[in-house]
């Protein structure tokens, strides 16, 4: 399964949707989840790609880890992906 | 004419000073106690700041078989109670023995005990813990080890409201000597979370600071934990009159109210209900509170609602009172905050002497009533009131009087 492909399922169990309902371009809002969950789907990613991810609940704007659709969720943590396999 | 309530002793302990003088005059001085965390595995916190109680010996006041006894949470609470009792000058003889009591409050309580016996436990496969580990750990330690120390045998009890479990176990006694059942109470709270599995559960929730408390300010991004305890004795104003105590307060008012919300959201109309309760309870207006102690815990959410909450609650009075949240020199001492809180509000009625918010650098327009930031100001005040606003949506307000 791609990075993707493992994202969207991440985030339609906690959104309570089938991935296929997850649209690259649509917001966490969009598919219903809240502050709370998107700390919860944080976790989940963490968990899943074995990486750090940086991410303040007070100011998700600022945190370097873009939250702002799937498709930024995805490109960051192929970004983080990448970054966290050369430093080790 | 129903009973009236006043403060007679103070004691704390807290990254700020080892004593309710030393916690108040850093406190007055805008000293700011949050720095890096000292405790093994420290290395592994993605957080690494806290309010931590340092240079602190518990043998210089414990003895041996205390020491077995005592959580620190315990020997905080203790060593609060020590310092309170002694500036009442009260003397617990037989009967008055049978009228006072204990309520302290406390988040974790003896959260770390739990966390090095499991640590023994599960990490160094030891199939034997120290006898005591039971006794050290239950929610209520401190509050039965004050009972015993003191001998006070009325109420003895501990309240768990997360950050608001100081302010409901003062409102209790303050409802216990107000209501006839009680003359004098030990009441305050203590907490003492910052070991590595403590700080840990934390981070999950991803609300913290790693760089500091700003609370109110624009660029404030997090809680800061901390750890400490305070304890007052609460007693009936003409029991203190008569024995001619130094009263440092009155305790005029007290409510408590839920949100029926979330669980970690705050809400504005639960903590307005609150404030407003309190200052109900104690038959005060609006315009006589002059100074409030915020919960501030320099989460973006928490610090906007909760001043939406006071204008709600103090309407055109708000935009003239002078807040402050203290969390940011002696960080959040959780289920103890509301009882080092009290420290400021009494300071302020009793001195005319307003703690400050430090690491203030730039004004948020959604925190925009009459902050005092990174000086204490000199201000007469009548009323103060010190807000708690828990995870679980639990708030509970307190409202001082100025004694003459």
């Amino acid at each position: 399964m791609s990075v993707s492909e493992k994202i969207r399922e991440i985030l339609a169990e906690q959104a309570l949707l089938s991935p296929s309902d997850i649209a690259v371009d649509a917001s966490l809002e969009d598919i219903g989840i809240d502050s709370m969950g998107v700390v919860e789907v944080i976790f989940a990613i963490e968990e899943t790609f074995s990486i750090e991810v940086p991410f303040n609940a007070n100011d998700p704007q600022a945190s370097a880890f873009d939250v702002s659709s799937v498709g930024a969720i995805t490109a960051a943590v192929n970004q983080l992906i990448a970054e966290q396999k050369a430093t080790g | 004419m129903s009973r009236r309530v006043v403060i007679t002793g103070q004691g704390a302990i807290s990254a700020l000073g080892q004593s309710a003088k030393a916690t108040v005059s850093a406190m007055m001085e805008g000293v700011c106690a949050i720095a890096p965390l000292e405790f093994p595995n420290a290395d592994r916190l993605s957080v690494g700041i806290g309010g931590q109680i340092k240079g602190y010996d518990p043998a210089a006041h414990f003895s041996r078989s205390e020491l077995a006894l005592f959580d620190p949470f315990t020997q905080f609470a203790v060593l609060s109670a020590r310092e309170a009792v002694a500036q009442s000058g009260l003397d617990f003889d037989e009967a008055l023995s049978l009228r006072s009591g204990v309520v302290l409050g406390s988040a974790g309580g003896g959260l770390q005990t739990q966390d090095e016996n499991y640590r023994l436990v599960y990490e160094e496969g030891k199939n034997r813990v120290h006898p005591f580990v039971v006794p050290r750990l239950m929610m209520n330690a401190g509050s039965s080890q004050l009972s015993m120390i003191f001998g006070l045998r009325g109420a003895c009890y501990t309240i768990a409201t997360a950050c608001a479990s100081s302010n409901h176990a003062m409102g209790q006694a303050f409802h216990a000597i107000r209501g006839g059942s009680a003359d004098v109470m030990l009441t305050g709270g203590s907490d003492s979370m910052l070991c590595f599995g403590g700080l840990k559960a934390w981070e999950g929730l991803r609300v913290m600071s790693s760089d500091g408390c700003r609370p109110f300010c624009a660029t404030r991004n997090g809680m800061v934990q901390g750890e400490g305890a305070a304890v007052f004795v609460f007693e009936e104003l003409e029991h203190a009159r008569a024995r001619g105590a130094n009263i440092l307060a009155e305790v005029a008012g007290f409510s408590m109210t839920a949100d029926a919300g979330d669980i970690v959201v705050p809400n504005k109309d639960g903590a307005a209900r609150a404030i407003s309760g309190a200052l109900a309870d104690g038959g005060l207006s609006a315009a006589q509170v002059g100074y409030v102690n915020a919960h501030g815990t320099a989460t973006a959410v928490n610090d906007r609602t909760e001043i939406a909450a006071l204008r709600t609650a103090l309407g055109p009075a708000a935009e003239t009172v002078a807040v402050s949240s203290t969390k940011s020199m002696h960080g959040h001492i959780m289920g103890g905050t509301g009882a080092v809180e009290l420290l400021p509000c009494i300071a302020a009625v009793k001195d005319g002497v307003l703690a400050p918010t430090v690491n203030y650098d730039t004004p948020d327009p959604e925190c925009d009533l009459d902050i005092v930031t990174n000086q204490a100001r000199d201000q007469r005040v009548e009323v103060a009131i010190s807000n708690a606003f828990a995870f679980g949506g639990l708030n509970a307000v307190l409202a001082l009087k100025r004694f003459s």
